[in-house]
């Protein structure tokens, strides 16, 4: 038998590739079917954002943070936001710490929902996303109704949030709980239970606790892998501390585990999104939605037109911008794709002098190299879908 | 510390900002004790512990903070460029790391300039791989070391480091599609109106320049 001149086989996977997530390009080295190397290719979506967060004032710089993960705008926001409360000292009232956790669960519903459905679909399956984005769209409305926009919010703002909630919206918000625990229910029989589903990702991509840590991993891709790490258990922010949930932790730390902790992940938001309706309405949930410090927050309209003060505030915030003190801070929120954090470098002055944006997806996708190696390359878009991969924060 | 459990698991927690800051403090004395003239400089501020590293010697700083039982900062969070023109060393090299075991986190720097080398940290954290090609293509620092040290957000080709302070918001290339040559062509980029940078501070406070027209005033 003649000896044959094997080499190994080198294939494009995007950037146009329906299961890239967005627009990703992977140069994946195969051995026949078996993947050898992968070198993903970033920066396709690259916006320079944190450059343009240095040329604008603090407030002008938040919507830029819908953009990042625009799947869960807010979460993103409310990293910021945290930073410059912590650089300022500014307190946040209770309504607003209330409202804020409640749109923070909302966009982990938005983003579980997407991820667990159209990782379905990477592995084969085409009903679930549609089952997906029908709650998707209810939830988007809520944030229509909260903010004005569907996708880029813009509601949270330093000290507080924007506008105060209609009654009738948080009604609606608690109305929508309980059936949705309902489409929870018919996904997982859907989806989880499903033959094909298991033998896609099962023993799929498995995270040790060591690597996991090593690699700088967050939310869910840790929690897969069986650490109880949560920031809003851990390190509580605004009202988390209050609220009564469970963090569900997987036990074998590969994808199938990882995509039922996002299904239990949702069931634990809508618990916590319950408890703040409930407590929206109480007396002690009453009251201002954003700080009172008009050097921070702008005053209510009403009061601007009776008011000179407030009408001063008001055209300096929106003009000059308030000033943060000089220093440094680092704030994270868990996001619902892990630690979304922002290091934040202040001079004193109206912009940001540094804002460094750790986005989770950064970390994850790094680490799909030694993550798909020997594995088929079937599996990649299966590993691809189980790290919850939105290139607006991977690029920045 | 105070421990609050879950499923069964027990998480920890610092309960107190009060509480915190004295855990902080002795952890960046056992830190600066340790580590001895490595540490130049530790500071606690706004909650947080921020220890400054003789540049040659972060591998070594790493190592001992994520191995040492007391500190087990084990999970990698950031690795990020700061730039300060106006300094000899310009850049700052930032780390962040964190500690379940302790639920603390610490930021630890390293001064550096474009041409000084900073060890790269892939042997201690694996995860640096990414974050230090994302700092040397934003910022030019180099990492000695680096298995792979290419550019990662920035086009094929790029040339310029656009985080930067003195790269312009602008960038020098423009991009557009030719219909003629039926491929995306590189200009350098025209602007049709000037570029203008608002700083919109108060003359009366926080400026430092002479406003237009002003110099005419005063001779």
């Amino acid at each position: 038998m003649t000896e044959h001149n094997i080499r190994n086989f080198s294939i494009n996977f995007g950037p146009q590739h329906p299961a890239a997530h967005g627009v990703l390009r992977l140069v994946l080295e195969l051995d026949g079917e078996v993947v050898e190397r992968v070198d993903p290719h970033i920066g396709l979506l690259h916006r320079g954002t944190e450059k343009l967060i240095e040329h604008k004032t603090y407030l002008q710089a938040t919507p830029y943070f819908d953009r990042l993960d625009y799947v869960a705008p807010m979460n993103q926001e409310h990293a910021f936001c945290l930073a410059i409360e912590k650089l300022a000292g500014i307190e946040v009232p209770r309504r607003a710490q209330l409202i804020r956790t409640l749109f923070c669960e909302i966009g982990r519903l938005l983003s579980h929902l997407l991820n667990v459905t159209t990782q379905a679909m990477d592995v084969g399956a085409l009903t679930p996303p549609l089952w997906g984005f029908e709650e998707r769209e209810k939830l988007m409305i809520f944030y229509e109704r909260a903010s004005g926009a569907r996708l880029h919010a813009n509601y949270f703002r330093p000290g507080g949030v924007h506008q105060d909630l209609p009654p009738a919206l948080i009604d609606d918000i608690e109305a929508f709980c309980d059936p949705f625990l309902q489409v929870v229910d018919d996904l997982d029989n859907l989806v989880m239970a499903n033959r094909i589903f298991k033998q896609r990702n099962v023993d799929i991509g498995i995270v040790s606790v060591d690597e996991a840590m090593a690699w700088g991993f967050s939310g869910v891709m840790v929690r897969g892998s069986g650490i109880p790490w949560d920031l809003r258990k851990s390190q509580p922010y605004e009202a988390y501390e209050e609220m009564e949930f469970d963090i569900p932790v997987g036990k074998n730390g590969d994808t199938y585990d990882r995509q039922v902790i996002r299904m239990e992940e949702m069931r634990e938001s809508v618990k916590i999104m319950k408890q703040c309706c409930t407590k929206l309405r109480e007396p002690a949930g009453q009251g201002p939605i954003a700080s009172l410090d008009g050097k921070f927050a702008p005053p209510p309209r009403r009061e601007m037109k009776r008011s000179m003060e407030a009408l001063i505030h008001h055209f300096k915030l929106y003009t000059e911008g308030f000033h943060v003190p000089e220093g440094e801070v680092y704030a994270a929120v868990e996001a619902p794709k892990g630690e979304f954090g922002v290091y934040l470098v202040s001079d004193g002055t109206n912009k940001p002098y540094r804002c460094k944006i750790r986005a989770p997806g950064f970390a994850h996708l790094q680490a799909m190299d030694w993550m798909c190696r020997g594995h088929l390359l079937a599996d990649v878009s299966c590993v691809l879908g189980t790290l919850d991969i939105v290139f607006g924060e991977v690029d920045r | 510390m105070e421990a609050i459990t879950t499923n069964g698991i027990t998480l920890r927690r610092t309960v107190a900002a009060a509480q915190g800051e004295t855990a902080l403090r002795a952890m960046g004395e056992r830190i600066a004790g340790a580590l001895g003239p490595a540490v130049t400089d530790w500071t606690i501020a706004h909650g947080e512990l921020s220890v400054t590293v003789q540049g040659s010697d972060i591998v070594y700083a790493l190592t001992y903070l994520r191995d040492d039982p007391a500190c087990a900062f084990r999970c990698f969070i950031d690795i990020c460029g700061v730039d300060y023109p106006q300094r000899a060393r310009r850049f700052d090299v930032v780390y962040h790391l964190l500690s379940l075991r302790h639920n603390m986190r610490v930021r630890v720097k390293v001064q550096t300039d474009a041409a000084t080398p900073v060890p790269s940290a892939i042997p201690v954290f694996p995860a640096a791989n990414w974050y230090e090609r994302e700092t040397y293509d934003l910022y030019g620092i180099l990492f000695s070391g680096h298995p792979d040290l290419r550019r990662l957000l920035t086009d094929y080709g790029f040339e310029g480091h656009p985080l930067r302070k003195d790269f312009p918001l602008t960038g020098f290339v423009e991009v557009r599609y030719d219909q003629d040559e039926a491929r995306v062509v590189y200009e350098p980029v025209k602007l049709t109106q000037e570029f203008r940078n608002f700083d919109f501070l108060s003359p009366w406070e926080g400026t430092d320049y002479v406003l237009p027209g002003d110099e005419k005033t005063s001779s």
